[in-house]
């Protein structure tokens, strides 16, 4: 789970991070749950500067790479603005802004993703 | 069929200086329609969380404390409150919400909820849980 937004807050560095690390020591990832500010980690319409990392293109990736399930919230995502093609025409809104290879969904898939796995590690503040 | 397992949802901020209070209610009531082990641990702010009295008049946001009220009905009746955060808050039990759960195999006797442990005996049940998230 990863509670914090990027560039804000170290928490979403370290997801990532601890994310290839297991995943380069064979292990599976079941799921990555985004909540709270961390729904931010899924915006395709971050642009940082040049010299600094991508955090969302680097989730983007990760995820094409290793076909990873990375769930946004919806409730924490609908708060913040962050709405999939589906969700916005649902609201009668103008734009979409999720980033490929993230899906949005409820918080039934947090606690779901909690079962099915050996260990749920959380990362926020 | 899912598994059972022993869910903690650790609540360590105040009720409404950030979201993480609601957020993590949020969490908690969902959980409760996967039948698993549910407790919930109140610790440095997060014992604000409870404490009776709670008037969100002024601020714009939902007083949303009813909702623990509510999580006895759910089969959340293991509430752990760390001693040490109430006094270093200068709190004691008496300044929480009066929270309890009705035993079905006590002819749905009134029981309390809360369960009053110091910071040792908290650490003891954190390590008893197989799934910890913390708010």
């Amino acid at each position: 789970m990863v509670n914090e937004g990027p560039y804000q807050h170290q928490s979403a560095d370290s997801a990532l991070n601890f994310a290839r690390a297991v995943l380069a020591q064979g292990h599976e990832i079941f799921r990555i749950f985004f909540y709270h500010d961390g729904v931010n980690n899924g915006t395709r319409l971050s642009v940082p500067p040049a010299d600094d990392r991508q955090i969302q293109k680097e989730w983007s990736d990760l995820s094409k790479e290793h076909d990873l399930d990375l769930v946004i919230c919806i409730a924490a995502a609908q708060r913040r603005g962050l709405m999939d093609e589906n969700e916005s025409k649902r609201q009668g809104l103008d734009a979409d802004n999720i980033i490929d290879g993230f899906r949005i969904s409820g918080l039934g898939q947090l606690i779901e993703g909690s079962i099915e796995s050996d260990r749920t590690v959380v990362f926020g503040d | 069929m899912m598994a059972t397992k022993k869910f903690m949802f650790v609540n360590r901020k105040a009720p409404y200086g950030t979201s993480y209070a609601l957020e993590s209610l949020e969490v908690v009531l969902i959980s409760a329609a996967f039948d698993q082990e549910v407790s919930l641990a109140f610790l440095d702010d997060g014992v604000y969380q409870i404490t009776k009295g709670q008037d969100t008049t002024g601020i714009a946001q939902k007083n949303f404390s009813k909702a623990y009220k509510a999580l006895g009905d759910y089969d959340i009746n293991k509430l752990y409150v760390e001693e040490e955060s109430l006094s270093e808050r200068g709190l004691n039990k008496d300044d929480l919400m009066d929270l309890v759960w009705e035993d079905e195999d006590e002819d749905w006797a009134e029981k309390p909820s809360i369960i009053m442990v110091n910071r040792e005996q908290l650490s003891d049940v954190m390590a008893e849980q197989e799934v910890t998230l913390s708010f």
